[in-house]
């Protein structure tokens, strides 16, 4: 399983990133959040908004989330 | 009838009854107005900017790009002018927005409309519009915000030139088609709330600035004090607003309180109208922002159509309100 958060470098991508780590910390996956600070990435997979996380290539939220428990969620609806 | 009356008699019972201050004194009627306004206006910051939220989780930037990319030159101008105004900017979005629009193939004229309404025409601004200035100014600025927005994209698109885009943005090119993850309608009334409270955390501070300094000026500077200085008989007025305006952007909840005063006491309309766009419009940490994907001198080309196009819009209401 690979968990990436796409960003554009700015601060509210590096608060979504670190509400990831925690939310996969308290899930107990034992798997390191990827950074990828590139936009032309994020346009590449058709989308226009930072952050983005994808889980094994697959973009699962698009756009800033801060509900913890909702990035909790997502992740476990789509860890196989 | 004033839907807003009950809110008065609110204000005016907590001024006498709580805070035991004479409603006829001068700190009296401040301190209504004050409570007043900001309970009017969080009112309708919450109200506006669900019901925009969910429009808006219809309408994804991806989804835009999609009708965009269709449109011949003219009504895509008019159709992302429209869409702009119910998509969320800030100035971190301003990269992916451009890039994704050109490399969809959205002519590049009908990108900069979209850039010039969706931070000008904003959910925020239309509120304290609407409450400070009531329902005909909100139009207004809406209706000459769109017509700024329209024509500076024609002109752009005119000029031809898309060669002073940094070549890297062209040689990328991407399909436009994407699947978005599904909202339930549940995920969308969460996703509104959620985000009318991200907003209201992000502005709350500014406003309740502005609104008590809008107060004490309401309340203590004469009226027409500033006539003699920005009435609309001074020329310079709106040009000084416009160039003002330009480094004022992320307090725009602000400073649209502090107009409202300013405007009471003698600042003409049109000046008022201008300074206001020129807030929103043309924002430095945007300009900074897209000289990564754009040379200097188009964002130069850029800033003057658009700060020429409020100008006018200025006069215009200068002469004729």
């Amino acid at each position: 399983m690979i968990i990436q958060v796409f960003g554009s470098g700015c601060t509210t991508c590096k608060k979504f990133l670190e509400l990831t780590k925690q939310a996969v910390s308290i899930l107990g996956l034992g798997v390191e959040v990827e950074y990828i600070p590139d936009i032309q990435k994020i346009v590449a997979m058709g989308l226009m908004q930072s952050p983005v996380l994808v889980i094994d290539g697959v973009p699962v939220i698009v756009g800033f989330v801060s509900d913890i428990e909702k990035i909790q969620k997502v992740i476990k609806e789509n860890i196989k | 009838m004033n839907i807003f009356y009950p809110v008065q008699l609110l204000a005016d019972y907590f001024t006498t009854s709580i805070l035991l201050i004479d409603l006829s004194s001068r700190l009296g009627e401040v301190t209504s107005y004050f409570i007043y306004d900001t309970i009017k206006i969080f009112i309708l910051l919450f109200v506006i900017i669900f019901f925009v939220s969910i429009i808006r989780s219809y309408l994804p930037p991806e989804k835009i790009r999609a009708i965009l990319s269709h449109k011949n030159k003219y009504v895509g101008n008019v159709l992302a002018s429209l869409l702009g105004i119910i998509t969320p900017f800030c100035s971190c979005s301003a990269i992916p927005l451009f890039l994704g629009f050109i490399q969809a193939g959205v002519p590049l004229g009908t990108t900069f409309s979209f850039l010039v309404a969706s931070p000008m025409i904003n959910e925020v601004a239309l509120v304290l519009l609407l409450g400070l200035f009531g329902w005909k100014i909100a139009f207004i600025y809406i209706i000459s915000g769109l017509f700024v927005a329209i024509l500076s994209g024609i002109i752009i698109d005119k000029l031809k030139i898309e060669d002073l885009v940094e070549p890297f943005v062209y040689q990328n090119s991407i399909n436009g088609n994407i699947n978005l993850p599904i909202m339930s309608s549940k995920e969308r009334i969460n996703y509104a709330l959620d985000y009318t409270k991200d907003i209201i955390k992000k502005v709350y501070l500014y406003i309740l600035i502005g609104v008590g300094i809008g107060a004490y000026i309401h309340g203590y500077l004469p009226a027409d004090f500033l006539a003699q200085y920005a009435g609309a008989d001074k020329w310079y007025a709106v040009p000084l607003a416009v160039l003002i305006g330009i480094p004022l952007y992320s307090n725009a909840a602000g400073v649209i309180p502090l107009v409202s005063a300013l405007t009471e006491k003698g600042v003409a309309m049109g000046t008022t109208l201008a300074f206001m766009m020129s807030v929103t419009a043309l924002s430095l940490p945007e300009f900074m922002i897209l000289k990564k994907v754009m040379k200097i001198k188009l964002i130069l080309i850029f800033a003057s159509i658009v700060g020429f196009g409020i100008i006018l819009t200025g006069y215009l209401f200068n002469t004729i309100l």
